[in-house]
């Protein structure tokens, strides 16, 4: 007799039952990125709209080249570019309501431009005069945030607290191919699901974090299929069809602004230029790959689209580039003036009352301020 | 002059009577953290919150401190006010970055426009028998970041009246609560809960002559029996609650050294880059002509925090103080 014979036949208790929590079918991100130019869908959009983006992307490709040249001429301290990349910059400010607030990267000055912000203002932190130059609640507009994806649980968090008011608030957040590695992509991602906040996670995938390639940032299928892992929708986009993002960007925001929660959309697209001036793009990526997403532009790929339907002509082409044109001149003169500044602002804003020790601090920063008039040469400045 | 009779109550129940007043005077006051809802806290602070003023007040969230610290921020900035717990001071840790690069310096990156008043409670230090990454003292990462305030009660009174100081607070405050104090009671009464205490200010909690005992939180009621002890040695000694790590009370803590003319500083936080050092240099640089001797710090050894049946011999008690004092150079008054 075998020791399980004397115990008597062994039954075990079947486990709880288990299902899973919902259908992952519907999250799952289509198997091709969305496009709306040259496809069948483009003859559905609506011309207006098409030619209002196109505007705003000659704009954009002009303010990019111009922050760029502030740099060589020492007037901006470094910027990052998003030239290749205006049609999800654009399409991210348009597609929100004046009451919805965006959350920049480092790397979205543009999209806080076409939000309305003014344009110095906006480059401010790239000057360095101060870290944000604009009022948030102006625009409703986040500080541009620097480390990566740590504005993203601020635009939950933002999100939640407007749906508990009851106030019809979207918040839509930015974020790179890059910044999905943070741990804080995954935080926010997991909040915005559990407490079902009206967030639009949206991540550019430019195809580098600096010269870091996305094969070493991932082995997901792609970083939309990550919001599913979450219990949300991922989208999947052709970020340099300014029609296709606009119009999932703009389904995101309805869905969370009817109550439908978060959804993750990951728009494909190529950052043309180096991460910043500073950078050397041709140490890890050759002038080929450049060159094809060149072809696939998205200033070129409307134009082709609205003047094959003969919605623009030459006149149009020109009065898009003369109106660019006007921006980038008021930039530069705006730019060309020197910033106002004040050393003792260091101290205003660090608590509502400065402590004592800041007190002191203050005081000997003036005295040497003081001391340094004193002594300055006739004319001569504390700069 | 009516006596109240008053109940003895314990530092836990002081803070929850001062987050359930805080929520009930501002609808905008929003708890937050691992378990606070229903089951009112690891160390039962938030009991009953959940229950009164429903879970979107007080709620239970996802177990990522730097989620709950990261959209704690973006409630602020929809003018909530966020009170966050986080379970246990090393447990803080992950939400370092937010607190760093975003809670201390979101008011100076904006220039004043989007204040963060945001309260993080952190029950801290040692003493409970806790096990591994339950018992340190972070106060001195806190200090060290400019934007914060750095608050620690040490008595029931003040545990209520800090702690809507904090939540009352349009700066950010890192709101330290010595977990060995949490049950420690005094004659409190919750009916007449103590007046909102200014932040910034210490306090004597014993006058005296001969010397100075400056400390904070859960070294307080070991300074106080050290300054008993030491009467038998013939000193009397003078302990100064800090209450405010930042602000610093120069001020009181000056007026203290400059009568007594010795100190020593008692904290469980490591000595070398921990709070004393700091403390130390600013009363030799405003009190030097009135010291007789070096000011001393009685500290935590520079080790990781000790495992439980060890932890004793780490913490600063009555004889390790007593020995300071003793050291203070008596010599050249006798």
């Amino acid at each position: 007799m075998t020791v399980m014979e004397q115990r008597g036949a062994y039954r075990p208790t079947p486990p709880p039952a288990w299902q899973p929590r919902m259908d992952p079918a519907p999250l799952l991100p289509d198997a091709e990125p969305y496009r709306v130019l040259g496809t069948e869908a483009a003859a559905k959009a609506d011309p207006e709209l098409l030619r209002t983006l196109y505007a705003q992307l000659v704009k954009g490709r002009r303010y990019n080249a111009q922050a760029t040249a502030l740099t060589k001429q020492g007037r901006l301290a470094v910027y990052p570019s998003t030239t290749g990349q205006e049609a999800c910059e654009v399409a991210a400010a348009m597609v929100l309501q004046e009451r919805d607030w965006l959350f920049p990267s480092y790397r979205d000055t543009l999209a806080v431009v076409a939000r309305g912000v003014d344009p110095v203002e906006a480059l401010t932190l790239l000057r360095g005069d101060w870290h944000t130059g604009y009022d948030p609640y102006e625009h409703r507009v986040a500080p541009l945030c620097t480390p990566l994806a740590t504005q993203l649980p601020h635009a939950v968090g933002l999100a939640h607290a407007a749906r508990l008011k009851g106030d019809d608030v979207v918040a839509l957040a930015m974020v790179g191919d890059g910044g999905t590695s943070e741990g804080d992509f995954h935080e926010a991602l997991n909040f915005a699901a559990v407490w079902q906040a009206p967030v639009v996670f949206f991540v550019q995938n430019n195809g580098f974090a600096i010269s870091v390639p996305l094969a070493k940032q991932t082995a997901a299928p792609s970083l939309a299929h990550k919001a599913v892992g979450y219990g949300m929708p991922g989208r999947l986009v052709d970020g340099n069809d300014a029609a296709a993002v606009h119009e999932v960007l703009s389904d995101a925001v309805r869905h969370a602004r009817a109550g439908g929660g978060p959804t993750l959309v990951e728009a494909i697209t190529y950052r043309v230029d180096a991460h910043t001036n500073a950078d050397d793009a041709t140490r890890y990526r050759g002038d080929a790959e450049v060159e094809t997403w060149r072809e696939h532009d998205p200033i070129r790929l409307l134009e082709r689209e609205l003047t094959g339907r003969g919605l623009l002509d030459e006149a149009g082409i020109e009065a898009a580039r003369q109106d660019a044109e006007t921006m980038a001149a008021a930039l530069r003169e705006h730019m060309n003036q020197d910033p106002a500044l004040d050393p003792m602002d260091l101290f205003t804003h660090v608590y509502a009352e400065p402590t004592g020790q800041l007190r002191e601090q203050q005081d000997q920063l003036r005295a040497e301020l003081e001391a340094e008039a004193d002594t300055a040469p006739e004319g001569g400045t504390h700069r | 002059m009516t006596t109240v009779a008053v109940k003895p109550a314990t530092m836990a129940q002081a803070l929850t009577r001062a987050l359930r007043d805080a929520m009930a005077a501002d609808p905008a006051v929003h708890v937050m953290g691992e378990d606070v809802g229903t089951l009112g806290g690891v160390f039962r602070v938030t009991d009953g919150l959940a229950k009164e003023f429903g879970e979107d007040r007080c709620t239970d969230t996802p177990l990522a401190e730097a989620g709950i610290l990261g959209t704690a921020v973006g409630m602020a900035m929809y003018g909530l006010r966020p009170v966050v717990e986080m379970q246990f001071d090393a447990f803080a840790y992950p939400a370092f970055e937010q607190l760093i690069s975003h809670v201390a310096r979101m008011r100076n990156r904006t220039r004043g426009r989007m204040p963060l008043p945001i309260t993080i409670r952190v029950p801290y230090g040692g003493g409970i028998g806790g096990v591994e990454h339950h018992s340190d003292s972070s106060e001195a990462y806190y200090m060290a970041t400019p934007g914060l305030h750095v608050v620690t009660p040490a008595t029931v009174a003040d545990a209520y009246g800090l702690l809507r100081a904090a939540i009352a607070s349009d700066d950010p405050v890192v709101f330290l609560e010595p977990k060995r104090l949490y049950w420690s009671k005094d004659s409190w009464n919750p009916e007449e809960p103590a007046p909102v205490e200014p932040i910034g200010r210490a306090v004597v909690r014993r006058p005296g002559r001969s010397a100075t005992l400056l400390t904070y939180g859960p070294s307080v009621p070991v300074c106080m029996e050290a300054a008993e002890a030491a009467r038998t040695e013939g000193w009397d000694l003078e302990v100064v609650d800090l209450r405010s790590l930042v602000p610093f009370d120069d001020e009181t803590v000056c007026a203290s050294v400059r009568r007594t003319g010795r100190a020593v500083v008692v904290h469980e936080s490591g000595s070398f880059g921990g709070p004393g050092g700091e403390i130390a240099a600013r009363v030799t640089e405003r009190c030097f002509h009135h010291l007789e001797a070096p000011v001393l710090r009685v500290a935590g050894f520079d080790l990781p925090y000790p495992p439980p049946m060890l932890e004793r011999h780490h913490l600063p008690g009555v004889d390790r103080i007593l020995d300071a004092v003793g050291r203070l150079q008596w010599e050249a008054e006798s």
